[in-house]
């Protein structure tokens, strides 16, 4: 059997019967996505990339979802309630839930499927972010059987989630696919998702060619689907997706090619679509060794004079916003500190950078010398060259720059090997100031600076353990100024999510976390 | 003749599996694991991670469980998509890539063979000087700018055929063979208009004319087959190359074949893809190497199989 065969399902006649009834008169409605990569499994529990969660959510619907504002709504719940010390959240389902093969959907699906996800047998690469579920982190270590966790069904239209600390973000997070429901054949098929409970369903998956999903006859909002049939295409060549877009092949691209933007705000500025995205890129310092080590100074220096706007402008071609701060905007609720140097011109940046500089102990005959890593890619390698030549003009440093294969990079940084200097970013996971404050805390796994600071640790232990929404995002507010005073990492850019979308879809609107429901979509006729 | 092709396939064997040890180790040598990301797993999940795919044991058991998997006929499970064996991946891959392949050497042959005979007979008139001229370009223009040329021109501007994709059959074909067939079709009309020249250059052929066969016959009856020779030479390592997933075009052409496993199952450190892959390619070009030089035989008398 191939692999195509063994990943196929197909709708029944009477199915297809139902789908024909439930449409308007006209031809159906096919779209056609850009996906980036061919994702690694459909297994929402698995899911890691983007590509694969992208699919994952038109297959599998969440007790809630998030709304452009990145603001959770209800989904599979119509509702849920919170206790008055943010530590319990009861989720009620909407009647009548179905799976997409008829058998109803109870809350003991989503009980089981966060369990899965938390299980080390799983693997799950999104587990984590639920620590904050009560026994998560044991659970995780496998320390505690997944029953352990503190998620239950005290009846069949109720998912009960108890926190060890207040967690607000924690109806966003059941939008991730890693808290989708579990219907037990999907276990028997290995990233298949034979059954689901989205809009849609898998209808075929070619390997590196295509994926093509269904409506789902059983979905609950069926009738106010519009788009039958939703195809998405791995494109991992940017320049080649662009031609399959203006070839009309595509309605939706991944991506849209750095060194083309130009020519794309010419020529087709109407299906441009960029938008606020939670990603920030940054230049990272090893603070535990090297010239980096105890010298906030030295490394504050070197921010001050890097010209965020023209990065932003001629090397990003307006694709990347210029970040003054770690943690990007719009992220609910929060409002980032002014960073110190906020207020400095261009001359005054320089004057204090080079006052920092001479301070450390540096001068033009005895010039700073380091490397600056950085991942394999046209577009780090063209950022890497303009931040060494600012930093040659303005302060006479001497920059090596070296190049990296992505996983290698990874590698080095995950394993503590020289870094001196390097170009990475973090994109959240969800929509709290969370997600982007604990990477530069001491426990941190992707701490990759290394940056040890006890008062930003205290500020993230405070916000953790807040009582109230007001003293949480200000102990955050505190610890990214701490952040920005130390200068473990300077950050240069916001993503910004960029997309060409053909003028005949309707209903695409722009979203921080970059979620776009095929649900939500529908095509003009002409 | 059948103890020839059985020696052959033999000597094969410890070629590949030497093939396979080097694989082993330098997909393992490279930095970076198959499991590293950005996330940040629990020691208990990366120890599950490790136990399920056998990384967790000394490399040299990892290597004799793994080559005995082999010579069962089992490449192992996909390290990049969870619960999928190579050999899916690879059955996948392969049609598509050996289409393209096949129907891009067919044409560089067809083309290459014609244009170079007809230059060598013309030779140092102005078709062959035009000719020659063309094919050095064609040899010297990469795959990669031929590609988004043809694009740009036959799917954008005229719009009759497909961009990218295998969602058009056979049309979505037309494309990358061409543009996968052009600069071989240059390679060959080179090698073919210098094959022939020698060929005509050569005694049998003076003794033919001087027996006053018309041209076309000599060269049809006497001149083909050992101006063939280079030829079939040349195909052998090219047609394994071809076959196996011109990874340039079917990256430009989205195409779904085995060359952007390949990449991708490299760039993910996907041991046992890259492995699996490796052997193929590796097979591929001893079987095409075989058919060659019964090929040979074929055409060059003096050739023997021993």
């Amino acid at each position: 059997m191939t692999v195509t065969n063994s990943f196929r399902t197909r709708l029944t006649a009477a199915g297809c019967l139902l789908v024909a009834l439930a449409q308007p008169v006209g031809a159906a409605q096919v779209l056609h996505i850009g996906n980036g990569a061919d994702p690694e499994t459909l297994d929402p529990q698995k899911a890691q990339t983007v590509p694969a969660m992208n699919i994952a959510r038109d297959l599998f619907e969440g007790l809630t979802r998030l709304a452009p504002n990145g603001e959770p709504e209800p989904a599979a719940a119509e509702r849920w309630e919170v206790s008055p010390d943010g530590r319990v959240y009861t989720f009620y389902l909407r009647p009548g839930l179905q799976w997409s093969n008829g058998d109803p959907l109870h809350a003991a699906d989503f009980v089981a499927g966060l369990r899965r996800a938390l299980e080390p047998a799983t693997a799950s690469p999104y587990g984590p972010v639920f620590r904050v579920i009560v026994n998560g982190e044991a659970v995780l270590n496998g320390e505690f059987p997944a029953t352990a966790l503190g998620i239950t069904a005290p009846d069949p239209q109720q998912v009960r989630v108890q926190l060890h600390v207040p967690a607000p973000y924690l109806p966003g997070l059941m939008a991730l696919p890693a808290a989708a429901p579990l219907h037990p054949a999907n276990l028997q098929t290995d990233g298949a998702a034979q059954v689901s409970n989205g809009a849609y369903v898998l209808d075929e998956w070619v390997l590196q060619s295509h994926i093509r999903l269904q409506r789902n006859v059983n979905y609950r909002d069926n009738e106010n689907t519009a788009i039958d049939t939703v195809y998405f295409h791995p494109t991992e060549d940017r320049d080649t997706e662009l031609k399959r877009y203006r070839a009309g092949e595509l309605d939706i691209t991944y991506s849209v090619p750095q060194g083309r933007a130009a020519w794309i705000r010419r020529e087709l500025p109407q299906d441009l679509r960029l938008a606020g995205y939670l990603g920030t890129y940054y230049l990272g310092f090893q603070c535990d060794s090297g010239a980096f080590a105890a010298q906030a100074g030295l490394r504050r220096a070197l921010s001050l004079v890097i010209d965020r706007e023209v990065l932003a402008e001629k090397v990003l071609h307006g694709l990347g916003m210029p970040a003054q701060h770690w943690i990007p905007p719009g992220v609910a609720g929060y409002q980032s500190p002014q960073s110190p140097d906020a207020g400095l011109g261009r001359e005054a940046r320089v004057v204090e950078a080079r006052r920092l500089y001479a301070a450390a102990g540096y001068s033009a005959q005895r010039p700073l010398a380091f490397s600056l890593r950085y991942a394999t890619s046209p577009d780090s390698r063209r950022l890497a060259t303009v931040l060494a030549a600012m930093w040659k003009q303005a302060l006479g440093v001497r920059v090596s720059l070296v190049n990296e294969e992505n996983r290698a990079l990874l590698s080095r940084m995950k394993r503590g090997g020289e870094l001196q200097a390097f170009l990475w970013s973090w994109i959240g996971d969800y929509n709290d100031p969370s997600t982007f404050a604990a990477v530069l805390s001491s426990d941190s796994a992707v701490n990759y600076s290394r940056w040890h600071d006890a008062e930003y640790d205290a500020r993230l232990l405070q916000a953790t353990n807040a009582a109230d929404l007001a003293a949480r995002q200000q102990a955050y507010a505190q610890a990214e100024a701490r952040l920005l005073a130390e200068v473990p990492i300077a950050p240069l850019y916001f993503y910004r999510s960029r997309h060409l979308v053909q003028p005949r879809v309707a209903g695409w609107v722009d979203h921080l976390l970059d979620y776009h429901y095929s649900r939500d979509l529908s095509l003009r006729q002409p | 003749m059948r103890t020839w092709i059985l020696k052959r396939v033999l000597v094969a064997i410890p070629t590949l599996l030497v093939l396979l040890t080097l694989t082993f180790a330098l997909v393992r040598a490279a930095p970076g694991g198959p499991f590293d990301s950005e996330r940040s797993l629990s020691p208990a999940v990366e120890r599950a991670m490790a136990t399920a795919y056998h990384l967790d044991e000394p490399v040299h058991r990892q290597y004799l469980r793994y080559m005995a998997a082999i010579l069962a006929g089992d490449l192992g499970p996909s390290f990049q998509y969870p619960g999928i064996r190579v050999s899916d991946l690879l059955a996948a891959g392969f049609p598509v890539s050996f289409t393209l392949g096949v129907n891009a050497l067919m044409l560089a042959l067809v083309l290459g063979i014609g244009i170079g005979f007809y230059s060598a007979v013309h030779q140092g008139r102005w078709q062959d000087r035009g000719l020659m001229a063309v094919a050095m370009a064609g040899v010297a223009t990469p795959v990669f700018v031929v590609a988004p040329l043809l694009v740009l021109v036959v799917a954008l501007h005229w719009e009759l055929l497909p961009a990218g994709g295998l969602d058009a059959g056979w049309r979505s074909y037309v494309l990358p063979v061409v543009a996968l067939a052009l600069p071989l079709a240059a390679t060959v009309a080179r090698l073919a208009r210098a094959s022939l020249i020698e060929v005509l250059s050569q005694d049998f052929v003076r003794a033919a004319r001087a027996r006053g066969l018309p041209e076309t016959a000599v060269i049809l009856r006497h001149a083909l087959r050992p101006a063939l020779v280079p030829i079939v030479s040349w195909l052998g390592p090219a047609a394994a190359g071809v076959m196996t997933g011109s990874v340039v075009v079917e990256q430009i052409f989205d195409l779904p074949g085995i060359g952007r496993f390949f990449v991708q199952g490299a760039l993910n450190r996907d041991y046992t893809l890259v492995t699996g892959v490796v052997l193929l390619y590796g097979m591929l070009i001893v079987f095409f190497n075989l058919l060659v030089d019964l090929a040979y035989a074929r055409l060059d008398p003096r050739t023997r199989l021993s």
